[in-house]
């Protein structure tokens, strides 16, 4: 397949990047390549120009920083997948990141291009919402932090506006007894989330669940907190009986009306499920406390 | 537009001056006659254009040769030494690792790939790490042989 013919020009540096795409508004950026050049190829999108950023070298880190963790947007999912950071303080998103794709995927595709995209069967929006992230965006409109509630707008749309680029991605760090999973339903030829289930638990001292986040994602246009499932873990120990009966609140979180389908997946049998993959991403997420 | 792109491949160096939108895979096959290298679904799941870009497995049919330029691409032509055919290679050969061979270049790269980052993977691991390829002849359980006949052997060599 083909894409529809485009301008060309690599951006060194992040104010490159902005001028360019001042001066070629109808241009989008290319980081990975791994959302944009399947919608060329499709040519659901026909841009007159590419800025491309995947060689600005200071949006590929991952550190921590009074209290946050940054990720750089051009971050890998490999990357992600494999910092040991993550997998001990942010545990659901190396877990998702994994989860992605295939190997080879996983080695060229960006966190930032993953959540400029805003695929409704992408895995990191969700787990991105759950775990509270934070979106810094520069450009246009001056610098900007926006949460995950304002970030994901809906089906493929985000607040990244006309001239701005999203840099990188903060998570407030968390303390030692909390834990977090991703649990996914993936489709079985593409990979792609069919419904995927994010938690994060804080527990007390005396195990006794503090804090709840649980969103869903894959089945919505884009991610929903299942607020009654946080609403009835809060105060319980975290057993099983306790997370069964507040994953089975999931339908709650989510209006019919919302809900996406398709040939392999009805909406309503998604519906339906949903509350299955929460219960496995809490369990998880209730292990990996303390 | 044109834009110049310089890619060593398989060692030797390549310049050309490219439409943005040419990818990689058609770089490699169609401008420079390695058609080793195949092209299967074009939508980056069944791993058929599976090459290493600096020594990283990655799918060249979504990748922009643009993205690439300044790179060192491996591709299947680039697996034999001088002393014969890579470890992957011959294992694929002597496992019956492959029927019609379509996608054998791209599952000899992934398998390049997992070998990179699991030495000594376990046949659940060298089929996580192979989900990305897919074979329509096999049944896959000569590749899994292969690819643990393989890790035996050698861990990978290719540059």
């Amino acid at each position: 397949m083909f894409a529809p013919q485009f301008d060309y020009y690599r951006a060194g540096s992040v104010a490159e990047a902005a001028a360019l795409l001042a001066e070629h508004p109808e241009a989008k950026l290319l980081a990975g390549g791994h959302s944009l050049i399947p919608l060329l190829k499709l040519r659901l999108a026909a841009p007159s120009a590419l800025v491309d950023i995947g060689r600005i070298d200071s949006l590929r880190s991952i550190r921590e920083e009074s209290g946050t963790i940054e990720i750089g947007a051009l971050t890998t999912h490999s990357e992600l997948a494999s910092s040991e950071l993550l997998r001990s303080r942010a545990t659901a998103l190396a877990e998702a990141a994994g989860m992605i794709g295939d190997p080879a995927v996983r080695n060229r595709g960006t966190i930032g291009g993953n959540v400029a995209h805003a695929d409704p069967a992408s895995d990191l929006p969700a787990v991105l919402a759950c775990l509270g992230a934070e979106f810094r965006v520069t450009g246009g409109n001056g610098d900007r932090s926006v949460g995950a509630s304002d970030f994901f707008e809906g089906l493929m749309s985000t607040a990244i506006g006309e001239g701005d680029i999203l840099t990188s991605i903060g998570i407030p760090t968390v303390d030692s007894a909390c834990g977090s999973a991703y649990a996914k339903f993936a489709h079985p030829a593409s990979r792609y989330a069919v419904i995927g289930a994010a938690a994060a638990l804080v527990v007390d001292e005396d195990g006794s669940c503090t804090c709840a986040s649980v969103t869903l994602g894959g089945l919505v246009p884009a991610p929903v907190r299942a607020t009654a499932v946080e609403e009835a873990l809060v105060g319980t120990r975290l057993d099983a009986a306790a997370i069964a009966s507040a994953s089975g609140l999931t339908g709650d979180a989510l209006d019919a009306d919302d809900v996406l389908g398709d040939v392999y997946a009805s909406a309503e049998y998604r519906r339906s499920v949903a509350q299955v993959w929460v219960q496995r991403a809490l369990s998880s997420a209730a292990a990996r406390c303390g | 537009m044109h834009v110049p792109v310089s890619i060593t491949i398989n060692g030797r160096q390549y310049s050309r001056d490219v439409e943005p939108r040419l990818l990689l895979v058609h770089l490699i096959r169609d401008v420079l006659g390695l058609t080793g290298t195949k092209v299967g679904c074009d939508t980056s799941q069944c791993g058929s254009c599976t090459v290493l870009i600096d020594g990283v497995a990655a799918k060249s049919c979504t990748c922009l040769a643009v993205q690439a330029d300044g790179t060192s691409v491996t591709t299947i032509e680039g697996m034999a030494g001088d002393e014969g055919l890579h470890p992957l290679q011959e294992s694929f050969w002597n496992k019956h690792g492959l029927q019609c061979g379509y996608c054998t270049p791209g599952m000899i790269m992934a398998s390049h790939e997992l070998l990179r980052c699991n030495p000594d993977p376990s046949d659940e691991e060298i089929r996580h790490g192979l989900e990305g390829n897919f074979c329509r002849c096999t049944g896959y359980q000569n590749i899994v042989r292969a690819v643990r006949d393989a890790a035996g052997s050698a861990t990978g060599g290719a540059q």
